[in-house]
């Protein structure tokens, strides 16, 4: 079955700057993987991308069935951004605002009361202008607007900033919840205590590459064990950067095919921890 | 504006130059904005407005109505008429830039309003200066000033959004969709001031009298060939200028690339840019790609 | 598409409804420069009355640089774009719901100020046929040509200062149709204004199309 997302050696820009330099990633439905890295790493700009908003100017890049670099937008419907930035109008009230965005993606009335009343906004805080509510309920609000979409793949950025206990609670639950309809999960976050007991899956991302190396999260209750990720490139494909010996081979150590370090046997795997350079480094000219 | 003049791109004493001199190898295009094509116009350029002086001030006769006045038509219609043909390269680049998205049509835009600005410049004031004997008054609200004025407004906003400091996408899809609605906004606005004046006053500023002949006829033509040459020389000079800040804009993708990718985890020394399925486009060519691909070993995929 | 413009507009004025600015703000400014008018044009000496549809109608358009500003200003909200391109919403509709909204503001402001010039400037209606369809099409020009340019400058930060840089010119024939229709209305001479406001028709005809165009590329384009 065709992955819902395909990423080989994506690359995307924003403006002139090359904030995604060869991404490899494959998620299957059902799954909930997390991006991990430092800021700057392009975590966000991943995510942007998979929504169909980045253009993606190298590389493979299908979602959903969808060639990215064909055309981005027919992927834009099925999916649901959940981002830094609201989205909202501050001076329209949550119910308002809700009803908006979910008629805009043609929810029914139905799915714009459902996604409401399932952030527990659907009581007296449904009438309130969103310039007036918390962060935390601002975010519920973007939620419920995600929600209302229905969307098979959920894209969140960094979800559970901002919100307290509880609602980070009903946000695992809502993500747990929609994994079983069917959706599938990419997210980002810092909170990687909570985001690894969610996730099926990590991915480490640096300046604006997989090629960390990338393991396995404990998997949450539910996910499927053991999952082996998909997004290293198969150990059939050879890796000419790392063939041992090649004496100022001007090549990037990390190379443009991902997860070599812990993935090519035919080289002395060093530590793959990351920051560690591999040997390979002393090489390059 | 800075372009070259053509007495500083002719080749000094003779010492023969390239035509095209190229800053390094892989860099496409030209470095200056001068060469053998600008040095030619510019030459003829220089002739035909000595030849326009010579035709309009001294050969031709004064008019009948209008007296010595007259000569100023023979720079003024011209550059008027070329002033709407800079609009129109905007326009026609613009909506070109839209469509396929090829730096060269930004670039040509941009020259085609700047250009324009110039000869608006002219125009208005050869017409204040035609008006200022006939009427008393450096300015009067005739259709064609009017209309041309407006016009001014509308380069200089256009040459205004062009300035900002902005992702250069994102400026140059802006401007491309204002530069699209030039040629549209200069005919309503023509139209209707036509129209309005012509409630008021039923003679405009240039009424090419069509019984025009002999030597002022020769003079006009003239003067259509020498402001049609500076209008080259100039739309070649500002284009490369543009084409040329471009392309110093533009960053090598792989170098970028590598760079990127050198940010991850510390202890890791800048790379070279990797090799890439795909060849790197032509106008991204720099001499670290070209050298890294000439030395390695790798079999592209 | 007009699902999607009755949407938008909706969305407008359900927030002009809650923020009221075009009412606390724009309505009171626009009644002032009618004042500051005739303070500079001495209503005593009868310039006033002759020039009334010309002040009329050049109120109307710096009144409309502040409701075209704020309705562009509304879609520049924090992720609101993003919001708006991932909502799958036919752009040419988003364009056409700001433009009707923006318009029916204009319409009450300008129902407001021709109240204010019969009030203040003694001005005389007549021809009213003529003057309702001027105002309607001169209203549909401003906010068809004003929603296009408002999205072609936003999210800048001089946009303030760049939208009258560039809107202004470009509306100038609006100015002079609309003020010569008005003449001929009020002069009892309906047949040398109705060309003018076929003009108007025509040029809000074509910023209605160009905007329908162009509106998805510039959302896309920043």
């Amino acid at each position: 079955m065709e992955p819902v997302v395909h990423l080989r050696d994506a690359v995307a820009l924003l403006g002139r700057f090359p904030a995604l330099a060869g991404i490899d990633l494959d998620v299957e439905r059902g799954d909930i993987v997390l991006l991990r890295g430092p800021n700057g790493a392009g975590k966000t700009t991943v995510l942007r991308a998979l929504a169909g908003l980045v253009p993606v100017v190298r590389g493979e890049a299908r979602v959903l069935g969808h060639d990215l670099r064909v055309d981005p937008r027919p992927v834009r419907r099925r999916v649901g951004l959940l981002a830094h930035a609201t989205g909202l109008f501050d001076d329209l009230t949550v119910g308002d605002n809700v009803t908006f965005w979910g008629r805009a993606t043609r929810a029914t009335a139905g799915d714009i009361d459902a996604a409401l009343s399932l952030v527990g906004l659907s009581g007296r805080l449904r009438g309130v202008p969103v310039a007036r509510l918390s962060a935390g309920q601002r975010r519920r609000t973007s939620l419920a607007c995600l929600l209302a979409r229905r969307p098979e793949l959920w894209l969140l950025d960094e979800p559970h900033a901002g919100l307290d206990s509880d609602a980070r609670d009903l946000l695992d639950g809502l993500v747990r919840q929609a994994v079983a309809q069917g959706a599938t999960v990419v997210m980002s976050s810092h909170e990687l205590e909570r985001a690894e007991a969610l996730a099926d899956r990590v991915v480490v991302l640096d300046g604006g590459t997989t090629d960390g190396p990338e393991r396995d999260a404990p998997p949450g209750p539910g996910a499927a064990p053991g999952v082996a990720d998909p997004g290293v490139a198969g150990p059939g494909v050879a890796d000419p950067g790392l063939v041992p010996g090649v004496a100022g081979s001007p090549v990037a150590d990390r190379g443009a095919v991902p997860g070599t370090p812990a993935d090519a046997p035919e080289t002395e795997a060093p530590d793959t921890a990351v920051g560690t350079p591999p040997p390979e480094v002393s090489h390059v000219a | 504006m800075t372009a070259t003049t053509p007495a500083a791109t002719a080749p000094a004493g003779g010492s023969p130059s390239p035509d095209r001199p190229v800053a390094h190898p892989g860099h496409p295009g030209p470095v200056g904005t001068g060469s053998s094509a600008t040095r030619v116009v510019g030459v003829l350029a220089l002739l035909s407005l000595g030849l326009l002086a010579l035709y309009g001030l001294v050969i031709s006769p004064a008019d009948v109505e209008m007296g010595d006045n007259v000569r100023l038509m023979y720079v003024h219609v011209p550059s008027a008429t070329y002033l709407y043909l800079g609009c129109f390269i905007t326009t026609v680049a613009s909506g070109l830039w839209l469509w396929k998205r090829t730096p060269g049509w930004d670039a040509l835009a941009e020259a085609g309003a700047e250009v324009g600005l110039v000869f608006a410049a002219i125009t208005l004031v050869t017409g204040s200066l035609w008006g200022r004997p006939t009427w008393g008054t450096y300015w009067t609200w005739d259709a064609r000033l009017t209309s041309t004025a407006v016009l001014t407004a509308l380069l200089v906003g256009y040459l205004a959004l062009r300035r900002l400091d902005l992702d250069p996408d994102s400026r140059s899809t802006r401007a491309a969709v204002l530069g699209l609605l030039l040629v549209p906004n200069v005919a309503v606005v023509n139209r209707s001031v036509e129209w309005w004046r012509s409630l008021h006053q039923k003679s405009t500023l240039v009424k090419l009298d069509p019984t025009i002949e002999g030597d002022m006829l020769v003079a006009l033509m003239v003067g259509f060939v020498a402001i049609g040459l500076v209008f080259a020389w100039l739309m070649i000079h500002r284009f490369r200028l543009a084409w040329l800040e471009q392309q110093a804009d533009r960053v090598d993708l792989d170098a970028a690339l590598a760079e990127r990718r050198a940010e991850a985890s510390a202890g890791v020394a800048p790379a070279e840019p990797p090799p890439t399925a795909d060849p790197p486009p032509s106008a991204d060519a720099s001499p670290a790609s070209t050298a890294a691909s000439s030395s390695t070993t790798e079999v592209s995929s | 598409m007009w699902r999607d413009a009755s949407l938008v507009a909706g969305r407008d004025l359900r927030i002009e409804a809650r923020s009221r600015v075009t009412l606390h703000q724009v309505a009171p400014f626009a009644l002032l420069v009618l004042i500051l008018f005739a303070f500079a044009l001495d209503p005593d000496r009868g310039v006033l009355e002759r020039a009334t549809p010309g002040l009329y109608w050049v109120t109307v358009l710096f009144s409309a640089l502040l409701a075209l500003a704020r309705s562009a200003k509304l879609d520049e909200a924090d992720g609101v774009r993003d919001a708006l391109r991932l909502s799958g919403l036919d752009p040419a509709g988003v364009f056409a719901g700001k433009a009707l909204a923006v318009a029916a503001e204009l319409v009450a402001l300008e129902v407001l100020l021709g109240v204010g010039v019969v009030v203040l400037y003694g001005a005389d209606p007549a021809g009213v046929g003529l003057l309702l369809a001027t105002v309607l099409a001169a209203t549909v020009a401003v906010a068809t040509a004003g929603t296009l340019y408002g999205a072609l400058v936003s999210g800048l930060r001089v946009r303030e200062t760049l939208l009258p840089l560039l809107l202004l010119p470009v509306l100038a024939p609006v100015l002079i149709g609309a003020t010569r229709a008005f003449e001929s209305a009020l002069a009892d001479d309906p047949a040398a204004g109705w060309p003018w406001c076929g003009l108007l028709a025509a040029f809000a005809v074509l910023y209605s199309v160009a905007g329908a165009l162009a509106y998805g590329t510039l959302l896309e384009g920043q």
